[in-house]
């Protein structure tokens, strides 16, 4: 039901979002009216300065969070007024999440953190596929304890891909890294959107990352200052930061 | 200047952070303070009334009787050493008429010196005054009787002394320390309607019992020092002639003997109950306050690295147990103050003082104050130590990891059979499982609690199933004045309603295995008797065998005596002999320690023609007013019972006492249960909050997420429950052994309904938890959860 105007179908758009918090007397606006459009099998990466808004916005876009104002279509269907109930459908049938902090579930195993989300999903690949995505296809068994960081990072983003989720969202999935186990976390993200189709969102401090998407936006402010689109998608190994 | 230290900022916010917490541990320590206080202030209560009222109205140390002495025998008996002040009366019992009132009603008729005012056993004027001298009408009635019937000085009723009836005027309303728990002999509580005392001239009794020059009552007040034991011993001696059945001390004196029981039941309540809730409320303590110490693990290093010393920092979170407690502590003296109060106020309904003295010292107070403060920081001792040696470095780095090792792998059968949510319930307990067992023990305290408050309605229904429904089938039970010859149960046999009588003869006696004795009526039954059955513990019925004593169970037990073994029965009365008999058989019976014979050998062995002084009665219903007219005027009746009368007074008077504190204990129980299972459930959401915020974030709904953190606490409440069953009936053991009197033993029983209610009851509560959680679960901020480190 994608509108048939677009050659590439916008999988999820924003119009005028913003978002204010009450801090006090104080209104911090935190998004300031921001248009975004996501394409179907998209990467598009975030660049901001620190508390420019780039978490509030994905947060809005993944369901976690209502925008103040503005509107927010998921495939045509508005979202931004839906109900716990509804985002919650939303968030367990399209979108994946990956964070700064892993966030694994420390009493399961790499392949059960992973088996959580597929037993809810609709049509998942087995957890097994899922790790071997992110080439951890040999440490199912072991719990997040056992696992570096890096590895637990590609966990999540396997957990976040096993339900094959239309949209994968990650709030600077390398944040905790040191580069050369960012790469493999990156390369995670994009065979995922290459081999998947997914379209994904990777927020990130690090400028050099974004010669690996298809977009770039850079943030200021609570808005969108700047965007460019990159000819040329790079590799994640060939990155420098 | 900064008013406040910062670290006192930092104790105030993690209060009011953990009020809820901390709320539940406060009543938890309010409950125990609350038992612990209001049972010691009531036993000092008690005590220090009765201990002034009986110095005031000078109580006897001893008492003797007899059926007929001189009273020139008072000259000998003030010669036994050690006796200090002694005085003679009539006392005896008649029948009363009280208008509007169908149901026979006795009265202890006590004397009183026609010149002079009483100088033992005074009975303390209410109202009114003493019969003026040479007043052979006038009457002073025991206050609970007066009140009983509404009668009031001036009032007229009337008496049937020894067979002739008397009109008597009240000229006054008494309290006595000789009757503060008033019961009938041989009754088991107070019936205020059904028995009282009336006080009269001692002329007047003395001659209509024909007692002239004589009494058949002896009170003695002993110097002080004097050796109790001898002075009964020799008042016995001097008695035994006059046909004295044993002289008693005052702590066999029945009144007072139910007061100092009740003290001595209300100390081992103290000592009991409020253990549990300490223990619990130091577990909850450790649990909550290892949790925060853990969670502010980088806080503590951090002011370590600034400099402050672990004793400082230890007390920074002794700090918080002691306003924690401390409010727990203030809320059980508010509420120990009031449940004092307020039993108080039952006591005096049950036993006649003239006030009741609640002025509670500090002292318990204070010691319950300090007990469970000490509880407190015990628990909290561990993780205050914890806290403190912590090294700065350690601290400030995050806790490692939980490992979840292979130990905590489920096996291949499980991994099929469970989801994902289920596994992390699975795999958290298998992780903790001491935590989890500590929790599952504190709801099992809590069950267990229930299980004893609730018993106490099925040892109450038992006692008056097996004691008046089972043991006792007469309807009617007549006391004689004097003993008869048995052919009287033909002249009884033939007044109106009546449908079968039986007779017993009533025979005081003291029994002796070796060093032990007991003073105790043996009562000779006939051995085909209908209208009182004897059972043993199975249920099964005792046959009284031609010869040999049918014991009871608790008899036998304070006599180490077993079936077959000789009994030495020294007979207190007639030609006193002194005969060997067997124990032929034990039954089992809840109230007192009675002995059976059958009432053909009893007779052989008192060698004198056979008389009765009890006779039961299967009455027809219908005829019963008829039957009470037609008793009133036969001369040899003296008391009439009735059994539904006393069934009902049983119901009233213990089941309604019983219900209000039943009522308090399971409030205290509810508590429990809440306390444990919401602190358990809200440590764990605060723990595992970033887990859980992570499910939602995975498109988990807030029921599933609620599922992972409450099936933990579901299952640690189902394992509690059995648990709490077991810990039940043996706390039912220890009260039923710590309850056990002369008079009353607490049958341990507990039915399967009151299992399933303290069940219901505590899963109740930790629903309610449940839901409380529940909704916090669905508040919970993914956002502000995630953005931070863990
Ligand atoms: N719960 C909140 N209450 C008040 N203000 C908030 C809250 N969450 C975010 N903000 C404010 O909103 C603004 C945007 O925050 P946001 O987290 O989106 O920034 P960011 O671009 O992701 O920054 P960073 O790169 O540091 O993660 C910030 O100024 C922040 O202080
Ligand atoms: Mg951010």
């Amino acid at each position: 039901m994608s509108p048939p105007t677009s050659p590439t179908p916008a999988i999820l758009s924003g119009r005028g979002l913003t978002k204010t918090y009450h801090v006090g007397d104080v209104d911090i606006h935190a998004l300031r009216g921001v248009d975004v459009e996501l394409r179907d099998g998209e990467l598009v990466v975030l660049l901001g300065p620190s508390g420019s808004g780039k978490s509030t916005l994905l947060n809005i876009l993944g369901g976690l969070d209502h925008p103040t104002s503005g509107e927010l279509r998921f495939r045509g269907k508005t979202i931004d007024t839906a109900d716990e109930r509804a985002l919650t459908r939303y968030r367990r049938d399209h979108v994946g999440f990956v964070f700064q902090f892993y966030n694994l579930v420390a009493s399961l195993t790499a392949e059960e953190n992973v088996a959580l989300v597929t037993e809810i999903a609709r049509a998942p690949m087995s957890p097994a596929d899922a790790l071997a995505l992110v080439g951890l296809g040999d440490r199912l068994d072991a719990f997040p304890a056992q696992l570096s960081g890096g590895e637990q990072q590609r966990v999540a983003i396997a957990r976040a891909v096993a339900k094959q989720p239309e949209v994968l969202l990650c709030d600077e999935p390398t944040g905790a890294l040191d580069s050369h186990t960012g790469v493999l976390v990156l390369q995670a993200i994009e065979q995922v959107n290459r081999d998947l189709g997914t379209t994904a969102v990777v927020i990130t401090h690090n400028s050099g990352i974004a010669a690996m998407a298809d977009r770039v936006l850079r943030f200021g402010d609570g808005q969108v200052v700047d965007e460019s689109r990159n000819t040329v998608r790079r590799a994640p190994a060939e990155l420098t930061w | 200047m900064r008013l406040l230290h910062p670290l006192d900022a930092k104790l105030a916010r993690d209060l009011w952070r953990l009020r809820a917490q901390a709320l539940a541990i406060a009543l938890i320590i309010a409950s125990g303070v609350g038992v612990l206080c209001s049972s010691l202030a009531v036993v000092d209560a008690l005590l220090e009334t009765a201990t002034l009222f009986y110095e005031r109205q000078r109580f006897g140390d001893v008492f003797g009787n007899v059926t007929r002495a001189p009273r020139h025998l008072l000259t000998r008996i003030g010669d036994i050493p050690g006796v200090q002040v002694l005085e003679a009366r009539v006392v005896k019992h008649a029948t009363v008429e009280v208008e509007g009132f169908d149901d026979p009603v006795i009265a202890a008729l006590v004397s009183i010196p026609e010149d002079r005012a009483p100088v033992l056993n005074r009975p303390w004027l209410r109202r009114g005054t003493l019969p003026a001298p040479g007043q052979v009408d006038g009457a002073v009635l025991s206050e609970a009787f007066a009140d009983g019937h509404d009668l009031a000085v001036g009032d007229t009723l009337h008496a049937l002394i020894n067979g002739r009836r008397r009109a008597l005027r009240v000229t006054g309303i008494a309290l006595s320390p000789e009757y503060v728990y008033t019961i009938a002999p041989g009754g088991l509580l107070p019936d205020d309607r059904r028995f009282g005392v009336i006080w009269m001239g001692e002329e007047v009794l003395a001659a209509a019992f024909d007692l002239d020059g004589a009494f058949n009552d002896v009170s003695l007040v002993l110097a002080h020092g004097a050796d109790v034991d001898t002075v009964v011993h020799r008042l016995d001696a001097l008695l035994e002639p006059y046909g004295g059945t044993g002289a008693i001390a005052r702590e066999d004196q029945p009144s007072n003997w139910f007061v100092m029981n009740e003290i001595r039941q209300l100390r081992s309540m103290a000592g009991i109950l409020p253990t549990i809730f300490l223990v619990v409320a130091a577990f909850l303590t450790n649990m909550v306050l290892a949790r925060l110490i853990a969670t502010e693990r980088s806080e503590v290093g951090l002011l370590k690295a600034f400099g402050y010393g672990n004793v400082t920092v230890a007390w920074h979170y002794a700090k918080l147990v002691l306003m924690l407690a401390g409010a727990g502590v203030v809320l059980g003296w508010l509420f120990g103050w009031w449940l004092g109060r307020y039993s108080t106020v039952l006591y005096a309904d049950m036993f006649r003082f003239p006030t009741l003295y609640y002025h509670p010292g500090l002292q318990p107070f204070v010691l319950a104050g300090a007990v469970s403060l000490g509880a407190a920081l015990a628990g909290a001792l561990g993780a205050a130590r914890r806290a403190a040696r912590l090294p700065p470095a350690e601290a400030m780095r995050p806790p490692a990891p939980a490992v979840y090792r292979r130990a905590g792998r489920l096996s291949a059968a499980a991994r099929h059979w469970f989801d994902q949510l289920t596994r992390i319930v699975l795999r958290q307990l298998l992780r903790w499982p001491v935590r989890a067992l500590l929790t599952s023990t504190g709801v099992a305290a809590a069950v267990a609690v229930l299980v004893m408050s609730l018993q106490w309605l099925d040892a109450l229904e038992l006692m008056v199933d097996s004691f008046f429904f089972d043991q006792q089938r007469h309807d009617v039970m007549v006391s004689l004045v004097e003993d008869r010859p048995a052919s009287v149960r033909y002249e009884i046999a033939r007044l109106p309603g009546v449908l079968a009588v039986e007779a017993h003869r009533t025979v005081p006696a003291r029994l002796r295995n070796r060093h032990l004795s007991r003073r105790e009526a043996v009562i000779g039954v006939p051995g085909d008797g209908e209208l009182e059955v004897l059972k043993d513990a199975t249920g099964a019925r005792v046959p009284i065998p031609p010869d040999g004593l049918v014991m009871s169970r608790t008899l036998a037990d304070r006599l180490r005596l077993s079936r077959g073994d000789p009994v030495v029965v020294e007979v207190l009365e007639g030609s006193r002999p002194v005969i060997v008999v067997p124990v032929a058989a034990i039954f089992d019976t809840w109230i007192g320690t009675p002995v059976f014979i059958h009432r053909e050998a009893l007779d052989r062995a008192l060698g004198d023609p056979p008389t009765v002084d009890t006779l039961l009665l299967d009455v027809d219903p219908d005829h019963i007013l008829e039957l009470f007219d037609a008793l009133e005027a036969t001369p040899v009746v003296g008391a009439v019972t009735l059994r539904r009368a006393s069934v009902d007074n049983f119901d009233d008077t213990i089941a309604e006492n019983m219900l209000v504190f039943v009522t308090i204990y399971v409030s205290f129980a509810c508590t429990l249960a809440m306390g444990v299972v919401y602190n358990s459930m809200r440590i764990a959401l605060s723990e595992r909050g970033r887990e859980l915020a992570t499910l939602r974030v995975l498109g988990f709904t807030g029921g599933e997420v609620s599922y992972v953190l409450l099936g933990e606490a579901a299952l640690m409440v189902l394992v509690a429950l059995p648990i709490g069953c077991v810990l039940g009936a043996a706390l039912v053991e220890l009260m039923s052994a710590n309850f056990e009197t002369e008079l009353f033993r607490v049958p341990p029983v507990v039915a399967p309904s009151t299992y399933g209610m303290a069940m219901l009851v505590v899963l109740a509560s930790a629903v309610l938890c449940g839901v409380l959680v529940h909704r916090r679960v669905e508040r919970l901020d993914l956002i502000r959860v995630l953005k931070t480190r863990e």
